[in-house]
């Protein structure tokens, strides 16, 4: 996973709740199974509308999107990050993300920002009235800037933000855990079931 | 303090437990299918890893297989190399595969209980977010994406960030015409689609414990529509009952030991929710959604809801917006939507109990005239004791298609899907957008309410039946 530190982009103002992952990627992407090549599927079906916002002129080249609650609900699909990601995303930033979708983002390097709605709305304002303002995502400061009065905190604790900072792999770092795991095997009751008869 | 059933299944499992990181759980159990999985084995074979407990792991093929025609080369070549690859993989790795044709194939959390490995206070991941369906054992089972596949392939185990409890109490006893169904629909239209955000829901009260596996199997599979980490009941004399005999349950000196454990297994007096939710079942009714999210939903009886009455101005914009797609007025008897699909499958609603109740309500009626209705099996044994039963012959001669057993419509990966502004009546778990097929409209019901909707050709109940039968004219 690539180290995320900050991230200063112009921004996709997306007045939506509840974007499911079937709206992010349909399910026909799904068939891949590559980590690429899912840019032309992101929300799919709203860009058949001339004018959804992702169409927009102005908004060629923006890497921070902004949506409405209840972001990433639905399927447990990572095929909706690799598709924002893909498509130049860097951060997204809503007032809440479904459990599954925030996890499969923080893997990999996808910054899930959550900001309350009043901020969020600010932020829609700014970025609708001027296409060209820039949005900073600011990991190591934890905060959201935008043009000169817009600065909000936000939170992320401190472990997953250290594995995003520093850009580690959780696989290695799990495997430093062998004698725990090991251990732990070593005492599981033996009516747990097995798939494969020995 | 006492503690939650989550938190004692959540305890049993800590790995390794540090100031600052997250628990690192054990997995008992990891369900693979063919679309979340191909990146993570791909991951394994960069990193030059091994899957780590074979024997804790399996997998079977349900979102992509066709349900017609499954003797012939599937026709999308996308589809068939996707299959093909969770093929090479399980050879590869040396893990357990029931492919389309083999008689333990079905979608993966049907699969899974029916063959014995879903227990109670087992851990239980899959990269599928409807993996809540297994805490219907009293397990704690969520979804995952694929890079923690990978995880769990290569360590069987996951950190995780810590939860909150949830408890959804369902005090009295549930109307005949209310199934589990309707029971799940009215409790995340009332806590909404991010409401269980963060937690594990443990369902309990006595509706709850009155129902079947199956049903409670329903309940716990739509956990995640309601935002919720997992979902969980407490097991009992039904779930110890429905385990027996199955493939891989514990028997003779290993079932004592596990049933001792597993009477442990639930929530103690002194313990403490960190949210409760109650709901009295006397006053529900079939439910149904109307909107493009599972918490836009109503009883059947009501009409299609006005945007204006919403006082959150984000859900009042999302009622207009699902208005608008499903192409529904407000103020329109929800009765009254008339629909060309029915489909009656899935893992919420693809279970043999669930075939026997639309069959009941079908047999010796009709599918209406210009209704195309699908009943798919979740698995190919639910199909094997159907047939036994005489079930597809019900539902064929009522004029109903009955097909192999998969995912089918509920996301159309495969033919099955819905065209551009067809309606469906539909027992699965997602009215999302676009989710049955490009542009089509789906309506979240029970078995029971998709087939009387099959008979009439709009939304209608089992009751709605026998009130249409009782004014036909006799012998005429």
């Amino acid at each position: 996973m690539e180290a995320f530190t900050t991230h200063t982009g112009r921004a996709v103002p997306l007045r939506r709740s509840n974007v499911d992952t079937d709206q992010i990627i349909p399910a026909h992407w799904l068939k891949k199974v590559t980590r690429d090549g899912f840019e032309d599927g992101l929300f799919e079906a709203w860009r058949r509308d001339p004018e959804f916002v992702l169409n927009k002129p102005e908004r060629a080249g923006a890497s921070v999107l902004v949506a409405g609650p209840d972001f990433g609900t639905g399927s447990s699909r990572e095929h909706a990050v690799w598709a924002l990601q893909n498509y130049g995303f860097a951060a997204v930033i809503s007032p809440r993300f479904a459990d599954i979708f925030r996890g499969n983002s923080l893997k990999n390097g996808l910054l899930t920002v959550v900001l309350p709605q009043s901020a969020v709305d600010t932020l829609w304002q700014a970025v609708e009235a001027d296409p060209t303002t820039e949005i900073t995502v600011d990991l190591v400061a934890r905060e959201v800037r935008c043009g000169p009065s817009f600065r909000e905190s936000f939170d992320l604790d401190d472990n997953a933000r250290w594995r995003l900072l520093e850009g580690l792999d959780d696989i290695s770092l799990t495997l430093r855990q062998e004698d725990d795991i090991a251990a732990y095997e070593a005492a599981r009751p033996s009516f747990k079931p097995r798939t494969l008869t020995a | 303090m006492g503690r939650t059933l989550a938190e004692k299944v959540w305890d049993d499992h800590v790995v390794r437990r540090a100031e600052g990181e997250p628990d690192l759980l054990y997995i008992d159990l990891h369900l693979l299918h063919e679309v979340t999985s191909p990146q993570a084995f791909d991951g394994l074979r960069k990193g030059g890893r091994t899957v780590r407990r074979t024997d804790l792991t399996i997998a079977t093929e349900d979102h992509n297989t066709p349900t017609l025609d499954i003797d012939k080369p599937i026709a999308d070549p996308v589809s068939r190399t996707q299959l093909e690859t969770l093929r090479k993989n399980c050879a590869d790795f040396g893990v357990r595969l029931h492919p389309l044709g083999d008689d333990e194939q079905g979608v993966v959390h049907v699969v899974g209980p029916q063959l014995g490995l879903t227990q109670p206070g087992m851990t239980v991941v899959c990269g599928d977010s409807h993996t809540s369906t297994h805490g219907a054992f009293g397990a704690l089972a969520f979804g995952i994406g694929t890079s923690q596949v990978e995880h769990v392939l290569a360590t069987q185990t996951l950190p995780m960030a810590p939860f909150r409890t949830m408890a959804v109490t369902v005090t009295g006893e549930l109307p005949d015409a209310v199934t589990a169904k309707d029971l799940i629909l009215a409790i995340i239209a009332r806590i909404g689609t991010g409401g269980g955000q963060g937690y594990v829901i443990e369902y309990r009260g006595e509706a709850i414990e009155k129902l079947s596996m199956e049903s409670r199997m329903t309940i716990c599979n739509m956990s995640i529509e309601a935002g919720a980490r997992a979902g969980m009941i407490a097991p009992d004399e039904t779930t110890f009952a429905y385990l027996q005999g199955r493939d891989h349950a514990p028997d003779g000196a290993d079932r004592e030991a596990a049933v001792d454990y597993w009477r442990t297994l639930r929530t103690d007096d002194d313990a403490v929710f960190d949210h409760e939710v109650v709901i009295d079942a006397a006053e529900l009714a079939p439910f149904v959604t109307w909107g493009t999210n599972p918490g836009q939903g109503a009883p059947l009886s009501e009409v299609v809801p006005d945007p204006g009455s919403f006082d959150d101005p984000s859900e009042r914009f999302a009622a207009e917006k699902a208005l608008e797609y499903m192409g529904l007025t407000a103020g329109q008897p929800l009765r009254d939507i008339a629909v060309d699909t029915v489909f009656v499958g899935s893992c919420t609603n693809g279970r043999i109990e669930d075939l026997r109740a639309a069959a009941a309500v079908i047999e010796g009626r009709s599918v209406a005239d210009g209704v195309r209705m699908l009943v798919v099996p979740g698995s190919v044994r639910v199909s094997l004791q159907a047939v036994a039963e005489g079930l597809d012959r019900v539902f064929t001669a009522a004029g109903a298609e009955w097909r192999h057993a998969g995912c089918s419509m509920c996301l159309g990966m495969n033919p099955d899907q819905l065209a551009p502004g067809e309606r469906s009546a539909s027992t699965s778990n997602r009215n999302f957008e676009g989710r049955q097929g490009k542009g089509g409209r789906t309506h979240l019901v029970s078995p029971q309410v998709a087939a009387a909707t099959a008979v009439t050709g709009h939304l209608a109940s089992p009751a709605d039946l026998e009130t249409t039968d009782a004014a036909q004219p006799v012998g005429v």
